[in-house]
């Protein structure tokens, strides 16, 4: 059914459109915890207290004066709110942040005379400046300074980053900077996170790149009990993961959290005109660091009134909009978590097997703020066994997801709270969104579809004067009417989002589903016009994670009760009768007692219980449109107009290109649209699956529409003819071997097993009625596609021109592949950048699409051709972007992990028959843990990053693994489960005083546990050059640039007592360039959860003796390296 | 469709090794890909010729990223932008510093100057080595030489801490510091039978029995400078050959003992007074920097090639020198007998390594 729902209303708003969303609801804060004095919420004006005395915050990062020093005299500081009456009982958090500044090394010759330096270090935060003493003549200096103590509250703590400068000393004229390092003291902040930041950091130029190293010791004393806070949100920790982090158990989902903050950007301040770009391009840094403090702090509050203690899947973005200024931007999943305390254990809670799965029929309780013409009679039979099992007596769904305009004040899941109001709290503003795309098992139960929505804006200048400088809360503006400089501005961008907000909430009731899963916002700006894009996959919770109480053990008792597995997420939530589109739908080829769409898309991960056949692929949908250059409105409405067919036309490819591989499902599915001058572009990236549980897709059928011509209808049986030898050729490269079904368990429900679908062709001309395209290419019984034109011929052989990826590859844009379980460590993460130009004289639409594709694909192959040496391998979590940056000029950046696999466990494990999974799909996981203790060698290939005492423990026996014909739990991807041991001292044995750290988009490190979250990295660069050639044109300046962040995050992770980056993402690669001049400049963010790992090899081996094994086992090491 | 723009950075940093030796040998990206071309790598991976060219660009940007580390090795250990494996980064300093035999033959003993620089291209055409590659290596050669050049202790461990080099290949540079430093003449015709391993070894047995580092192993002064006194003392050693009586008994100890020994015994007693002079006085000319120059030179015209016109067999040559090194001992009045043996074991190690054709 494939459901993609198209927004119907491109609307060109112009700010100043206001939509707020009512709030009624007050709740009384029952069950508070925390020696807080605070004033009940108050309706309507309530929100106030947010946001209250807006923060004058004057940009142009130095010259802030905005925190002042001085314990609790320094009154309202930024969003110290305040406000609204009901100003919160402030208790000031003091603080005292210490930092020491240790020694230099590598620093740049700045005394041309002497060839040497005279560096001293500037320590600051907030307006504190601390200065070491000047080390004469050393680029190695040792100032081994005091420590310098920094008293500051907790919420400054938050906000500010500790900026630390290092000059070299000049006694005639200013003092030259050599360059700056920020750090995040956020980690230190919550009390299970890094004690201590401590070690070499780059020292960093934005002109000059990095410059030497300097080491530095950082800590944070806070005097109070953390619960105290309320201004800031210490103690609330968050996760870029999108899923429930490994150490952590979920007790509740709240749900939904968002902010934005909004100020000019120093770039198009007209400061900027006098100042260098050095100057500038610092005031940028230091700006966005503060905004990224200032938006997480506002987070954390909400999640605290939610009474949840982290957010998980948090997602911040920065949006350039140019003259009319920088928003930052968040959202997340507020959760509780409770920290397992037996870090030992291979199962946690959350991620405990696939056993819950026979909740699924217990959905559905009436007050999921479904309409109940949604509750599938199925379901509801089933719901009697909720209340038996569950303690709680009310199974409140609890949605305290922030809505727009919304304070967040009522938010808190209370077990109290009557279904009515949960429900009408639900309907009337909340969003029940979540950035998760994995989720503990069970939690997900029905699976709706794609639902997505857009809009086209236009970007207003910020007119008052009275305004400039001013970063603040985007909501205190409206709210605070006396403030006579009030401008439209921020209040516009949160208006704009909730509209949005509103739309996806919309598509997915009418889907049947009460909630948003895999839910993700972006932009694409291109001078004044704006794309604002949400997405997510409606779905149909289990209200046990929303609520308070814990669950687990009367969940985890019934294993036995096993229904259908692995198929249930699968199972229409939208009642067949009364469809929300047309959707041709059969019984479940895996319980036959529920209906299935013939096509699932998502945009989650595939959840761990997912019955899969063979293995998955990379499906990428491609697409560039033509526009006319115009300006504002007339602009907008172009692009307005042309947004719902190429959303139509990525559907139609995404479709095609599943049916092509004889695919049924698409995970991870990622629609960007990217603006430009001149045209716009669309790139869709999945992972495309066979489910078990979804009929066999039918193949693809070519007509002509000319017959009686002799030559053509040669022509198009001979097309005919290759796809279907495509179609033949991939199902054997992905394995998909669905078994035979006899016909008595189908049953007379299921109609012809290979049924035909309609593939549609886009056809751009014609079609007024946007939103009655039929999307869903179930209708029509036989599948036609249908050659009306040459652009048709040009369709269908662009679907033929995907190459499969080279032997030994894999690749797909989701978390694990599906289908490959048996991960060695080996992981190699990597980004690569290409902008090539459209040089056409003449281009149409035909020719960009070709140029499109082959750029896209000359990509992949080069990336596999560079990885050639992991193989077997596969690239997991492949990401994307595209950027139109000037005329005819395409970027695109990849950034994901390859990940080596062992080919003979795969080879064991494809073997196993697909029945057997299915019937033991539940039990294997216990069968699987058992594994590694039967000890055995197997040849593997040895790590080659790992230093030397790479020590190959033994691998499993492989008997019986069916696993391989269902998804691969995270857990299972590891290699503890697979039974590879290995072991491998860390960075100690090698000669390099340099730790090793890992980085990788996963949210996991495989054959290794993550033992610690030590906080989230969250990092934005500029880097600017002004002699482009002599840096080896802008290959060399983004070559280095690119490698200069991987090492300032890799310092920033080993500071904090870390090896490895999980859920690394590079969120903006923004690159300009003015060859004339000389000149180009670079934006870098990239955001990840910093943790400590351990081999889980190493894990098994600590108790026992730990040296005493690797020398018996270095030979057969040596052996099996290759 | 041009690529105006294509980078790969990886977290761990790609080492081709294929590339790598392609950039140290020196060729341009069109040459480097044309190689990999006829190494058949398009049929291995069937990839193309654009993949193949994105991909050797990325790799010669990220050594042309790693040669200003690689000049201080060290540094790359320490170093944060590239994250290479140990191992790896091994390999990319032994390869760097590795060196053409044929180039650093044509180099041994000359300053290592800017003058030499410009004659590089000659060697190049003489050597076949690339222009390229001959100035890298070239500047390796001064690089090295530099940084050890003050430094006191044993020159091969100096190199070897500094540079991080593998034993083997310090030894070498050792050697070729010890030359420029030197500056003996190694480029006469007569002495091109000698190979750069013949020199090395030669070189090492000099700073081995000869230098102070070789007495005291924190001893004042450089390796590569011969210790002045010990030079100076050389003289002393001339009593052997002036001295007519000492020089008489000195050849009938040495006959008499190898008689019935070696094949060309009447060619021995014949030349014995000649090869005596010839070898005290190679040592007794070392403190004029002029003669230290010759030494080599000296070797080969008055020891080696006498030798070898009278068909001395290597062994005929190794016992010559045992006994001619002992026998002083049984000479009466001779009181330098240490200074002696120090001296002739340098001189008898470096005979036996360049008696060869």
């Amino acid at each position: 059914m494939g459901t993609m729902r198209t927004v119907p209303d491109f609307s060109v708003v112009r700010s100043g459109h206001e939509v707020q969303i009512p709030e009624q609801v007050s709740v009384p804060w029952q069950g508070l915890h925390r020696a807080v004095s605070r004033a009940p919420t108050i309706p309507g004006p309530a929100p106030a207290g947010r946001g209250g005395a807006a923060p004058r915050m004057r940009s142009g990062a130095a010259a802030a004066p905005r925190h002042r020093r001085g314990g609790a005299a320094a009154a309202a500081p930024a969003g110290a709110a305040g406000g609204g009456g009901g100003r919160r009982g402030r208790k000031k958090m003091p603080g005292k942040l210490k930092v020491k500044i240790v020694a230099g090394r590598h620093l740049p010759v700045m005394d041309r005379a002497s060839d040497l330096t005279d560096a001293f270090v500037e320590v600051k935060f907030g307006n504190t400046t601390f200065k070491t003493d000047v080390y004469p003549k050393s680029l190695n200096p040792q100032w081994n300074s005091e420590w310098f103590k920094f008293e500051v509250d907790d919420e400054e703590l938050q906000d500010e980053p500790l900026q630390i400068t290092v000059l070299d000393h000049d006694t005639y004229s200013a003092n030259d900077a050599i360059g700056k390092v920020y750090i995040d003291i956020d980690p230190l902040l919550y009390s299970e996170a890094a004690t201590v930041i401590s070690g070499w950091f780059p020292i960093y130029d934005t002109i000059h790149g990095i410059r030497g190293e300097i080491n530095v010791v950082v800590k944070v004393d806070l005097f109070n009990d953390l619960n105290r806070f309320r201004q800031s949100s210490c103690g609330v920790k968050f996760f870029c993961t999108t899923s429930i982090p490994k150490c952590y158990r979920a007790v509740v989902i709240h749900g939904f959290v968002e902010e934005l903050v909004v100020n000019e950007d120093p770039e198009y301040q007209w400061i900027d005109r006098i100042r260098t770009p050095r100057a500038s391009n610092e005031a940028r840094q230091r700006l966005i660091s503060l905004m990224s403090g200032e938006l997480q702090r506002k987070i954390g509050l909400k999640v605290l009134e939610m009474r949840g203690n982290a957010v998980v899947g948090y997602l911040q973005c920065f949006d350039l909009e140019g003259e009319s200024g920088l928003v930052v931007r968040a959202i997340g999943t507020a959760c509780t978590l409770d920290k397992l305390s037996n870090t030992s254990a291979f199962l946690p809670a959350c991620n405990s097997p696939s056993k819950e799965m026979k909740e699924s029929p217990l959905v559905h309780p009436p007050s999921h703020g479904c309409r109940s013409t949604h509750n599938s009679p199925i379901h509801t039979a089933t719901g009697s066994r909720l209340t038996q099992n569950f303690s709680v007596s009310v199974p409140t769904l609890i949605y305290t997801g922030m809505g727009s305009g919304s304070a967040g004040k009522e938010g808190g899941p209370f077990k109290t709270l009557l279904r009515q109001q949960t429900q009408s709290a639900l309907e009337q503003r909340e969003f029940p969104f979540f950035t998760l795309t994995t989720f503990p098992p069970g939690f997900l139960l029905h699976v709706g579809g794609v639902v997505s929505a857009r809009s086209v804006k236009l970007l207003d200048r910020i007119h008052n004067p009275a305004f400039v400088g001013i970063m603040g809360n985007t909501r205190s503006y409206k709210l605070l009417d006396w403030n006579s400089f009030n401008s439209d501005e921020p209040e516009t961008r949160d208006a704009w989002w909730a509209e949005i907000r509103q739309e996806i909430k919309s598509h997915a009731k009418a889907l049947g589903c009460h909630a948003v899963v895999g839910y993700s916002e972006s932009t694409s700006i291109c001078e004044e016009v704006c794309i604002l894009s949400a997405s997510g996959t409606a779905a149909v919770l289990n209200p046990r994670f929303l609520q308070d109480g814990t669950m687990e053990g009367c969940l985890e008792q019934r294993i036995e009760e096993a229904s259908p597995p692995g198929c249930g997420f699968c199972h229409i939530p939208y009642d067949e009768l009364n469809m929300p589109f047309p959707a041709h739908l059969t019984y479940c080829y895996n319980c036959r007692k529920q209906k299935v769409p013939d096509v699932l898309f998502t945009t989650i991960d595939l959840p761990v219980e997912a019955i899969v056949v063979g293995k998955g692929c990379l499906i990428q949908a491609r697409l560039c449109r033509l526009k006319k250059k115009a300006q504002a409105e007339a602009n907008a409405t172009s692009i307005s107009n042309l947004l719902p067919f190429m959303e139509y036309e990525v559907h139609t490819q995404l479709m095609n290109k599943l049916k092509l591989r004889g695919m049924n499902a698409l995970f991870g599915l990622r629609i960007q649209i990217t603006v430009g001058e001149n045209m716009l572009m669309g790139l869709a990236s999945a992972t495309g699956v066979y489910l078990a549980a979804l009929p066999t897709p039918g193949g693809i059928q070519i007509a002509g529409k000319t017959p009686n011509d002799g030559t053509y209808e040669q022509h198009i049986s001979h097309m005919q003819k290759k796809i279907n030898d495509t179609i033949a050729k991939n199902k054997e490269l992905y394995e998909i071997n669905p078994p035979e079904l006899p016909e008595e368990i189908i049953g007379s429900p299921i109609p012809e097993p290979r049924q035909r679908s309609r593939l549609l062709r886009s056809q751009s001309e014609s079609s007024d009625e946007v939103t009655e395209l039929d999307l869903s290419h179930g209708k029509k019984d036989a599948f036609v596609l249908e050659i009306d034109d040459t652009d048709a011929m040009e369709d269908v052989h662009s679907l033929l021109t995907d190459v499969p990826p080279p032997s030994g590859f894999y690749s797909c844009n989701t978390e694990i592949m599906p289908g490959i379980n048996n991960w060695t460590p080996e992981i190699q993460m990597f980004t690569a950048v290409r902008v090539s130009r459209l040089s056409n004289i003449n281009p149409t639409n035909q020719t960009l699409n070709k140029n499109f594709n082959d750029l896209c694909e000359n990509l992949l192959k080069s990336l596999y051709f560079k990885l050639r040496s992991m193989v077997p391998c596969c690239l997991c979590h492949v990401n994307f972007t595209v950027a139109l940056p000037e005329d005819e000029l395409v970027q695109i950046a990849v950034t994901a992990v390859a990940i080596t696999y062992d080919k003979n466990q795969a080879l064991q494990a494809n073997k196993a028959p697909t029945e057997k999974s299915q019937q033991r799909a539940s039990t294997d996981n216990e069968e699987q843990l058992q594994f590694p203790l039967e000890l055995c060698s197997d040849p593997l290939s040895s790590q080659p990053f790992s230093p030397a005492k790479e020590v190959l423990e033994g691998a499993s026996s492989h008997t019986g693994i069916p696993a391989a014909q269902r998804a691969t739990s995270l857990e299972k991807a590891s290699p503890l489960a697979e039974g590879y041991l290995r072991h491998r001292s860390v960075p100690s044995c090698t000669n390099s005083t340099v730790s090793v750290v890992k980085m990788t988009p996963l949210s996991f490190l495989p054959g290794a546990k993550i033992t610690k979250y030590l906080g989230i990295i969250n990092m934005f660069f500029i880097r600017e050059t002004t002699s482009l050639r002599e840096e080896g044109g802008v290959s060399g300046f983004l070559h280095a640039f690119i490698a200069e962040v991987f090492a300032m995050v890799r310092a920033h992770v080993a500071a904090l007592g870390g090896n490895a980056v999980v859920s690394y993402i590079m969120k903006q690669c923004v690159f300009m360039e003015n060859p004339n001049k000389n000149q180009a400049q670079c934006l870098i963010n990239v955001s990840g959860d910093a943790v400590i790992f351990v081999r889980e090899s190493e894990l098994e081996m600590l108790p026992v003796q730990p040296s005493a094994a690797a020398p018996q086992h270095t030979s057969s090491a040596g052996d099996v390296t290759t | 469709m041009s690529s105006d723009l294509d980078v790969f950075v990886g977290n761990t940093t790609l080492i081709d090794e294929e590339v790598y030796r392609l950039w140290l040998d020196g060729h341009s990206v069109a040459e480097a890909v044309a190689r990999r071309l006829r190494g058949g790598v398009l049929e291995r991976e069937g990839t193309s010729v654009a993949v193949l060219q994105s991909d050797t660009r990325d790799h010669y940007r990220t050594f042309q990223m790693l040669e200003r580390l690689l000049h201080a090795p060290p540094r790359l250990l320490q170093q944060l932008l590239f994250q290479i494996p140990p191992e790896r980064q091994a390999l990319l300093i032994q390869r760097y510093y590795a060196f053409d035999e044929a180039l650093a033959r044509e180099l041994l003993g000359k300053k290592l100057s800017k003058g030499t620089k410009k004659e590089l291209d000659e060697v190049s055409a003489r050597t076949g080595v690339g222009i390229r590659s001959c100035r890298r290596q070239f500047d390796n050669f001064k690089r090295v030489f530099k940084a050890v050049e003050e430094l006191r202790g044993p020159l091969a461990e100096n190199i070897q801490q500094l540079f991080l080099l593998p034993p083997a290949l310090a030894r070498d540079y050792a050697a070729i510091v010890f030359f420029a430093n030197s500056r003996f003449e190694t480029g006469k015709r007569r002495l091109q039978f000698l190979s750069f391993a013949d020199f090395a070894a030669c070189a090492q047995s000099l700073m081995g029995h000869w230098s102070q580092g070789a007495l005291a192993p924190e001893a004042a002064e450089p390796d590569g400078d011969l210790p002045k006194s010990f030079l100076q003392d050389l003289k002393e050693l001339k009593v052997l050959v002036a001295d007519k009586d000492l020089l008489d008994q000195h050849k009938s100890l040495v006959c008499s003992a190898l008689r019935g020994k070696i094949s060309v015994h009447n060619e021995l007693e014949a030349n014995f007074k000649a090869l005596s002079r010839a070898l005290v006085n190679v040592g007794g000319k070392l403190t004029h920097a002029r003669d230290v120059r010759d030494f080599f030179v000296d070797l080969v015209e008055k020891v080696i090639e006498p030798c070898r016109s009278d068909k001395w067999s290597p062994g005929d040559l190794r016992l010559f020198l045992t006994h001619y090194t002992a026998a002083p001992r049984n000479l009466p009045g001779f009181r330098h007998q240490a200074l002696w043996e120090r001296y002739m074991a340098a001189i008898s190690a470096c005979l036996l390594r360049m008696y060869h054709d």
